[in-house]
């Protein structure tokens, strides 16, 4: 009885934490419609603030708290407010996942650039030693001042909420937000109050926790996303049953700390990964939701041709060429993994860019085709590891997919954000199990060799040809997930993605296309993991955690979703910018966490991500041949230059960038000329223009605003911001401008026979 | 034995009652059309009928089978199609693979790419898409995204064919040419509904006007005995009119 009653207390205190966080979680999303998933971080930011305050610098408690949760988290919700959140109103919901997230990481990095991990930064409670006794049980101070915390809360936001002014506006949004704004309030004021709120509660939070765990960036950031199961209890909605959910929570915590048996090293696990199991789990029993209708997303990606597919895949593999026959052995090891982290991002393709669908688990499913490489492939490298690490992914991904094909945007996010903590706190450090005859093994309690892959009697063994394999596949894998989206299932899963309930009412079978997605995204990310291992040689549930894997999934939506230049994007940026900045700087080094984050946080200005800007810039070059050409014999006699060993890597990078650059530049001021001046120039640039004409015949306008004019209008017609000014108007010239504004081309028509 | 029959339908919004025991039939080679002031449940019954809202009771019925309780999924395969008042097209997709998208649906396992290619092609000419074939959906002016949907709708090959103001945005040419295309659609065996505010061409097309007001059915009968109803007439133009 007394050993029940100390985890009730206990229960109870990380309950009242969990309350105070999550109800501030709470109103920020029904105010704004952001679920902040750097709630917790900025927790985490005001317990590191409050330690630098307290004992660090010596204040005296009450004045460190006060400045903590009455000024600074109060301004730094609001600075969020004005200058993040603000723009994301209309913004898709990936859009605002990824700029939340990037604020998740950034200040994950922020921390720990100010405060490097690895000292020690003891943190005492409040007040600490004073106890009382309730019954049989102690009950400190600190746990005391955390139940007046949460009930402090609770009533206070009861009264904000039903007794002031403004409080009624903020239940108002909730209940009918165009309503609100139509009657006058200012919902904009409402925001930054909430946010400032939310922060204070967040900090409150953070503050009381910290000393229960070690003050270290993410795991105290991630603890907190246990207080978002208790949010989804109460449904993003009701603050009441977001206590409820606390409650619950927090108790289910506690006593499996307090009656699962100590020296299972299998439930040791469980105990960490439960909050995450039960927000699985109350997603799952949420009551199910409409289908989804019109989505205006403000994403365009273009159909990739089959030449430009090959042409990618075809400039992917030789760039990997050209980077195994020209680096050094410690330079393959660290890029070599662009491909790979390629691979991976690529698997999130046609989930996020095709079918507008989220998850945050994809590296979990590349560290389930790593651990099915290292075993299955044991020490021979077998090619069956590779095959197997993809049906096993696939199979798990299919799995996760099936409870979760009810839930879309945030639950989504939310549901595989909580697979994947179930997976790097608790199966990833199982013991091996046997099942029956099957002796499942994970990662031995630590870390795990995976040998190289050996196909064909050949071993990819030194980092030059694992380079070589890891591009070769991420440029099948790229010209796979292309033709994917040329064809049947990528028509339907954009489909899906546009309108659910259209596809119902023709006979579409969503979920069997969402499970279709699901099992293909794990697979492409299992073969990408694997690949990764091999070049690894050795893996630890580290290398595969929900934190290393959130940078993937913002840097393929900033990259752009939509393409498989979107996932080469997000492999470069984490496997081949960051790396080679930190070579140039130790400063940079100290800063490569937060530069995704800083590219996350952009991404509200540019939806449809830079990959789409690539292909817009370099489209006339495609079309340009003899600037190809040249840019192309430039660029060989610089890679023959390095190998003779004319020049070091740096000039031969740089020559590389500059060769590309000056070509884009030159096929664009040609294309412009050409397009400009009209026929009278397009004589004497005869030899592109014809092949100017194929290219633009078969290459679909890329840019935001469809049928590109030059694309569609015949010679005659010049360039849009040429109109009226190199020629006069004509009745073509007006009706192609006609078709880029949008306007009905039968009241021109309609007009002209008036007339 | 009707292709289409509903009967008393009831669905309440919180406190609004949008239909109130509606019961329609449409046959198989008319035109049925549905007709009503704002609000008066016209939508809500399409809704319904494709199952995107439960009913609080009533049935569905399609070639007497019953499909009150089905998936709005699997009503598209029983053979129910309609397009949106509300544009739900596919903008990410180019005119021609919104098309493909249904008709690739209704073709299920079979391999036989050509005809599902060669019909799609048929019915953008049919409907005058032809040419934007390749524009993004939702590049076109309204009038040619609602030719889209229909487009959409018809490649799923229906029994049944719900069209939610399909006229709206288009001039009287067009609207002309529309209520040709609609005689033919029928034709074909098809059951047609028509929610439309153009008089003109709801009068000119349809077999059977229904006209519905407050979630009940006021009347039914052919178009002109509907224009004659007194019910009707009170509904669209007021109790107190002149007589």
């Amino acid at each position: 009885m007394d050993k029940f009653l100390t985890f009730t207390v206990i229960g109870l205190s990380t309950s009242a934490i969990y309350a105070v966080i999550s109800s501030g979680l709470v109103l920020t999303y029904t105010t704004t419609g952001v679920f902040n998933f750097a709630h917790g971080a900025q927790g985490m930011i005001a317990a590191f603030a409050y330690w630098q305050l307290r004992f660090a610098w010596g204040w005296p408690a009450p004045l460190a708290l006060a400045t903590v949760l009455l000024v600074l988290a109060p301004l730094f919700g609001a600075l969020l407010e004005r200058v993040i959140m603000r723009g994301l109103a209309d913004a898709s919901e990936a859009v605002r996942l990824v700029v939340s997230i990037s604020l998740l990481v950034g200040l994950i990095g922020l921390a720990q650039v100010i405060w490097p991990p690895g000292e020690s930064r003891p943190m005492s409670t409040f007040f600490a030693g004073r106890q009382i006794r309730v019954w049989s049980t102690a009950v400190t101070a600190h746990q005391l001042i955390t139940f007046a915390c949460a009930l402090a809360v609770a009533v206070g936001l009861r009264l904000l909420l039903h007794r002031t002014r403004i409080g009624v506006s903020m239940r108002a949004i909730v209940d009918d937000r165009p309503l609100l704004l139509l009657n006058g309030a200012r919902t904009d004021r409402v925001a930054l109050l909430s946010w400032a709120i939310g922060a204070s509660l967040a900090a409150l939070g953070g503050i009381l926790i910290a000393p229960a765990i070690a003050l270290d960036a993410p795991s105290l950031s991630l603890l907190i996303v246990n207080a978002y199961a208790a949010a989804i209890f109460g449904r993003l909605r009701s603050i009441p049953l977001t206590f409820v959910g606390a409650i619950v929570i927090g108790l289910t915590e506690a006593y499996l700390f307090g009656y699962l048996p100590t020296g299972n090293t299998a439930l040791a696990g469980l105990r960490l990964a439960a909050p995450a199991i039960l927000l699985f789990v109350v997603l799952l029993v949420l009551p199910n939701r409409r289908l989804r209708t019109g989505v205006r997303s403000r994403e365009r990606f273009p159909c990739p041709t089959r030449a430009g597919a090959l042409l990618f895949s075809g400039s992917v593999f030789v760039a990997g060429i050209v980077m195994a026959t020209t680096m050094s052995r410690p330079d393959l090891v660290t890029y070599g993994k662009v491909f790979s982290f390629g691979i991976i991002a690529l698997s999130l393709v046609p989930l996020v860019g095709y079918a507008g669908q989220i998850s945050l688990c994809q590296l979990s499913f590349a560290g389930i085709g790593a651990v099915v490489m290292a075993h299955v492939g044991g020490a021979s490298g077998s090619p069956l590891g590779l095959v197997l690490a993809a049906v096993v992914a696939a199979a798990v991904g299919a799995l996760v997919a099936l409870p979760a094909l009810r839930l879309s945007g945030i639950y989504l996010a939310l549901a595989t954000a909580a697979f994947a903590v179930a997976l790097d706190r608790w199966v990833f450090n199982l013991p091996a199990v046997r099942i029956g005859p099957l002796r499942l093994r994970l990662f031995d309690l630590g870390s795990v060799d995976v040998a190289p892959l050996r196909l064909f009697g050949y071993r990819f063994d030194s980092p030059r040809a694992q380079m070589l394999l890891a591009a070769g596949a991420f440029a099948l894998l790229a010209l796979g997930v292309s033709a994917v989206r040329r064809g049947r299932l990528g028509r339907r899963l954009l489909a899906m993605r546009d309108s659910e309930a259209a596809c119902a009412t023709f006979g579409m079978d969503l979920v069997r296309t969402r499970l279709a997605v699901f099992t293909l995204s794990a697979a492409i990310a299992g073969v990408g993991g694997a690949i990764y291992a091999t070049q690894l040689s050795s893996i630890t549930p580290g290398n595969f955690d929900l934190v290393s894997g959130l940078p993937i999934f913002m840097l393929v939506v900033v990259g752009g979703a939509g393409m498989v230049g979107g996932a080469l994007f997000a492999g470069i940026g984490l496997q081949g910018l960051l790396p080679a900045l930190a070579r140039l700087s130790s400063l940079l080094a100290r800063w490569q966490t937060i530069a995704p984050a800083l590219a996350g946080l952009g991404l509200g200005r540019n939806p449809s991500g830079a990959a789409s800007d690539v292909t817009v810039a370099l489209a006339p070059l495609r079309r340009d041949a003899p600037v190809l050409g040249a840019m192309l014999a430039a660029m060989g006699l610089l890679w023959a230059g390095r190998l003779a060993g004319a020049f070091g890597g740096w000039p031969f990078l740089a020559g590389l960038v500059v060769a590309l650059a000056v070509a884009a530049a030159v096929a664009q001021h040609r294309a412009g000329a050409v397009g400009a001046v009209g026929a009278v120039d397009a004589v004497d640039a005869a030899g592109p223009a014809p092949a100017a004409a194929a290219a633009t015949a078969t290459v679909p306008a890329p840019a935001p605003v469809p049928a590109a004019p030059p694309a569609t209008a015949a010679p005659p017609v010049p360039a849009l911001e040429w109109m009226g000014i190199t020629q006069p108007w004509t009745a073509d010239a007006v009706a192609a401008l006609d078709r880029v504004l949008g306007l009905p081309e039968e009241g021109v028509r309609g007009g002209a026979a008036h007339g | 034995m009707a292709r289409l029959t509903v009967e008393h339908l009831v669905v309440r919004f919180g406190g609004c009652q949008a239909l109130d025991d509606a019961s329609i039939v449409a046959e198989a080679g008319h035109v049925t059309g549905l007709i009503g002031p704002n609000g008066a449940g016209k939508t809500t019954l399409f809704n319904v009928i494709s199952g995107l809202v439960t009913p609080k009771s009533g049935r569905v019925v399609v070639d007497g089978r019953d499909i009150t309780h089905l998936s709005p999924t699997k009503r598209g395969r029983a053979g129910v199609a309609r397009t949106f008042q509300r544009l739900e097209l596919f903008g990410m997709l180019s005119v021609r693979e919104n098309l493909l998208v249904a008709a690739e649906t209704q073709q299920r396992w079979a391999r036989a790419g050509d005809d599902v290619a060669a019909r799609v092609e048929g019915l953008l000419e049919r409907l005058g898409l032809a040419d934007v074939a390749g524009e993004l959906a939702t590049s076109l002016p309204t009038g040619l995204c609602r030719r889209v949907e229909v487009g959409r709708a018809l490649a799923a090959k229906p029994r049944v064919l719900l069209l939610d103001e399909p006229a709206a945005g288009q001039d009287d040419a067009e609207t002309r040419s529309f209520a040709t295309l609609l005689r033919q659609v029928a034709a074909d065996d098809v059951a047609v509904v028509l929610v439309e505010h153009d008089v003109r061409l709801v009068m000119g097309s349809c077999d059977v006007v229904n006209v519905l007001d407050g979630g009940r059915v006021l009347a039914c009968g052919t178009p002109d005995e509907v224009q004659h109803d007194d019910a009707v007439l009170s509904a669209y133009l007021g109790a107190g009119r002149p007589a």
